[in-house]
């Protein structure tokens, strides 16, 4: 991306701008006042030292934990009414840092459930199977092989996700995400458990995923990728932004040395 | 005036019985998450344990007392022992079915040994009774409600200022952190068992007195206990304790000022309007969880 | 693709077989009281299949199902007993009001984790109870309801037990044959996600606390279909029939044949069936000999029976190579 670009992208409206987030749990401030915004089309690099609180802020902008304060507003609304499902639909898809797949159900079963919000048959249909059901299905099957295609599982299709690999596992996880057709995609720690080939195909699959136009938030202690693939990076640390910037400008920041040397 | 206090006095009576058998069932639970189905069978245990101790083998009342609540730990020990702990089960509801069925197999054992009839136990004291206000107190309501408030405070002494009461308390807010400081955890589970079962057995040996005892009596005892442990917030002492009571009063009231054939619907409506209203119970520190 | 179209062939295969042993079973038994014992077995499979979907996949429990097998048996007892309504207008109403009923109770404890929903309809069941039982001026009290009309449709008379036994076990394929187009569905996709991780399934999009609702309500809709065949059968009911110990006993059936499990629910639901008559021989070891049946099986095949020997069997078959 250019710096042409880039200004363009800022000038923009941001697709999510997280206002003042605070989240204790006990006495354990998670989260400390948080607030960023990220504009549409980019990867935002989101990097921390352990129980910094990068999970509890994407578990507070996909909406399981409610904020104690602050709001998050995406792609112009304001979620703090909205319900889990719901922020599925308007576009926030996301992967977990522990892989968690469904795992006695095949890999494209998982990926057709990642198209619940995207798909309507209910009881009744299930029950009739009328013809809009049937096309329905099929529609939905064949995003999902193309999908599976796209993330180079479709040989694993029909086998159970949790009889596969980490490394495989954790790239159905994005399938899976994509498949809600999101505007925004949260990924926990993508690379973690993967090998030097295995993280070296992932850029390449995020990056395959920014050309299809879907904002990504990428949490990730592999320095490298983390760096190599984000437009725009967020330190946090102890529940505090610490700093925020590009790439270069982060390597060179002190206050984040410090805290990733141990200070 | 003196009707309703009539009622107060015989709802406060049953209110403290609930309470011990609400106090035990949260016992348990906060300790081991297990709801465990057979404690009203326990309560059967300790009535007919004094039917057999104090009416038939005349044995003095503190001794037959006292082999009545054995007799409940003991059980409690065996069923720890031999069904909850043998379990390979992961998921919770297995565990609860074994609770079914041991009450299923307590009740059955209760009938072998004690038949189908009823038994009727006397009174702790034989005094006359006291009348307050023109309601009659019997002092066997007395010995039961300060019975239940000593117990209710014995176990509160217990967790609070003893060092294995301290380790059991950890032991429920958090079962790994507490394996982790080294507190042998299934050991408190075994204690908080017989603590549990225990108290179901006193429960039966203070309700003996004050009514008909037979094999099938548990049941709807262990249910009331587990409706006024949920009013009261499942997991809490004196949340358990004020949920029997409460749940003794408006049960003696209903039944006296509206009709009595409703009177064992009470504690139910109850457990729904609280499941409804307030989910943790309503002197639970804690919202129930939603995620 | 092969793995799914065997996957589905097998169901095919299944189905066939369940169909041609219930119709020789129905014609080559004679005696009556086989028959009967058929006839409830088929009632309670279907009292199971509904739970089996609620405990097995939404991973909810039910202590209070009785209450919609009641409903179901007093609705159309009083409709068309009382009131001369054709039984089958007082099915439409008896499941209508199931279905009503779950939603209300269901909607508020649905939302909460853990067994909050047990909790919820632990209650309400021992209510309807006590109601059935009190409220004698409508359903006979405690002394039960008499009167109850013989089912028709047409030339039909369903009264011989072979009659009966064919129409409530139609009912149970039909009630399979909807569970597995459910279980195949987008509905059962999500109902499974939800089994094998509910948060995962909530973050990805099911809205959980409504698909639980609903499974909850279609279970309701089961238990009170098990009620009106089971009222129309036997022509008395009382409310012993309904009772907890009864509600124990379903969910018992689930978690003996194995959860998440169509067959499952089939095999439990006879064992549960056959135990007492066989105990009844036992007369005052019976409860004994149930509740550690019960224990024994639970504590050594916490998956259940169907899976349990699926299990020893795999294991034998080791052995032996
Ligand atoms: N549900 C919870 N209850 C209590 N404390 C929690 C909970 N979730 C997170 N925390 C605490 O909040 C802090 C931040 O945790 P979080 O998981 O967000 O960190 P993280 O940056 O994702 O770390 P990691 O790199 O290890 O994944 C930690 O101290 C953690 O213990
Ligand atoms: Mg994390």
């Amino acid at each position: 991306m250019t710096n042409q670009d880039l200004r363009q992208a800022q000038s923009q409206q941001p697709i999510l701008d997280v206002q003042g987030l605070t989240k204790l749990f006990g006495g354990v401030k998670a989260q400390d006042n948080i607030s960023f915004s990220i504009e549409p089309g980019i990867v935002c690099g989101l990097i921390g030292p352990n129980g910094a609180g990068k999970t509890t802020l994407f578990n507070m902008i996909t909406g399981i934990y409610a904020p104690d304060n602050g709001q998050v507003i995406f792609n112009g609304r304001n979620t703090r009414k909205m319900a889990v499902h719901q922020l599925v639909k308007a576009g926030i898809a996301r992967t977990f840092q522990h892989v968690e797949l469904f795992g006695s159900m095949t890999l494209l079963e998982n990926v057709l459930v990642g198209m619940h919000v995207r798909t309507r048959c209910g009881f009744w249909g299930a029950v009739t199977r009328f013809p809009w059901v049937n096309r329905e299905e099929k529609a939905a099957v064949e995003k999902a092989e193309s999908l599976l295609e796209f993330t180079g599982l479709i040989d694993d299709a029909h086998k159970p996700a949790g009889d596969l690999p980490v490394g495989r596992q954790k790239t159905a996880e994005i399938a899976r995400a994509l498949a809600s057709d999101p505007l925004l995609l949260l990924l926990d720690e993508p690379a973690a458990g993967l090998n030097a080939v295995e993280t070296e195909n992932l850029g390449q699959l995020i990056r395959a995923v920014k050309d299809r136009g879907v904002t990504m938030m990428l949490v990730e202690h592999d320095m490298s990728l983390a760096m190599g693939i984000s437009d725009k990076v967020i330190v946090l640390d102890q529940g505090r932004k610490l700093a925020q910037g590009t790439p270069r400008e982060i390597q060179n920041d002190e206050a984040v040395m410090a805290a990733y040397l141990g200070g | 005036m003196q009707e309703i206090i009539q009622y107060l006095f015989s709802g406060i009576t049953t209110g403290a019985i609930y309470a011990v058998i609400a106090v035990g069932l949260s016992m348990l639970y906060s300790s081991t998450e297990l709801i465990n189905f057979a404690h009203g069978e326990f309560v059967m245990v300790g009535a007919m344990a004094m039917v057999t101790f104090w009416v038939h083998l005349a044995w003095p009342l503190p001794l037959a007392i006292l082999a009545a609540m054995a007799l409940g730990c003991t059980l409690g020990l065996l069923f720890e022992r031999f069904a909850i702990r043998t379990a390979k089960a992961s998921n919770p509801i297995v565990l609860v079915i074994i609770t079914v069925g041991a009450s299923i197999f307590l009740r059955g054992t209760g009938m072998l040994a004690w038949g189908k009839d009823p038994f009727s136990v006397p009174s702790f004291s034989s005094h006359e009774s006291i009348e307050i206000l023109g309601a009659a107190l019997l002092p066997q309501s007395i010995w039961i409600v300060l019975g239940a408030i000593g117990l209710a405070g014995g176990i509160h002494f217990f967790l609070k200022k003893t060092l294995t009461g301290k380790a059991m308390v950890a032991c429920a807010v958090n079962q790994k952190a507490a394996w982790l400081s080294g507190i042998p955890s299934e050991r408190m589970a075994v204690l908080a068992f017989a603590i549990s079962t225990g108290c179901g057995a006193i429960a039966g040996i203070f309700i003996a007195p004050i009514t008909m005892s037979s094999y099938d009596m548990g049941t709807i005892l262990g249910l009331k206990g587990f409706c006024a442990a949920m009013i009261g917030g499942l997991g809490s002492l004196w949340g358990a304790f004020a949920g029997g009571i409460l749940l003794g009063v408006l049960e003696s009231l209903g039944a006296g000022l509206i009709s009595s054939g409703l009177k064992d619907a009470i504690a139910f409506i109850l457990l729904l309007l609280i499941l409804y209203i307030r989910p943790g119970g309503l002197f639970a520190a804690k919202e129930a969880k939603r995620f | 693709m092969s793995d799914k179209l065997s996957a589905r062939s097998r169901a095919r295969i299944e189905n066939s077989i369940f169909l041609a042993a219930v119709i020789l079973l129905g014609l080559v038994t004679e005696n009556t009281y086989y028959l009967q014992i058929m006839t409830f077995i088929g009632i309670n499979t279907l009292l199971a299949l509904g739970l089996n979907m609620l405990m097995g996949y939404a991973g909810q429990v039910s202590l209070g199902h009785a209450a919609f097998y009641g409903i179901g048996a007093y609705a159309t007892a009083i409709l068309s007993g009382t009131y001369a309504l054709s039984p089958w207008l007082a099915l439409i109403c008896a499941v209508g009001g199931a279905v009503l009923v779950a939603f209300i109770v269901g909607l508020p404890t649905l939302r909460l984790s853990g067994y909050y929903l047990g909790m919820g309809t632990l209650g309400f069941g021992m209510i309807v109870n006590i109601l059935f039982r009190e409220w004698s001026s409508v359903t006979g009290g405690a002394s039960g309801f008499v009167g109850i009309p013989v089912l028709e449709a047409g030339p039909m008379v369903f009264m011989s037990g072979k009659s009966y036994f064919f129409l409530v076990w139609a009912v149970v394929l039909a009630a399979i044959l909807i569970c597995r187009r459910i279980l195949r569905s987008r509905m059962g996709r999500a109902l499974r996600a939800i089994h094998d991780g509910e948060n995962a399934a909530l973050a990805v999009g099911v809205n959980t606390h409504y698909l639980k609702l609903k499974v909850f309500m279609f279970a309701a809709a089961l238990g009170a279909v098990a009620g009106f065949l089971y009222a129309h059968f036997v022509l008395f009911i009382s409310p012993e029939s309904f009772g907890f110990m009864v509600s124990v006993k379903m969910v018992t059936m689930v978690v003996i044949g194995g959860m998440a499990s169509i067959w499952g629910a089939l095999l439990g639901a006879g064992l549960l069936t056959l135990l007492p008559e066989v105990l009844h021989g036992f007369a005052e070891y019976e409860m004994i000999v149930f509740g550690l049946v019960l224990m024994l099986v639970m504590i050594f095949m916490p998956q259940g029976l169907t899976r349990g020997f699926l299990d020893i069997y795999h294991a034998s078959r080791k052995k032996r190579q």
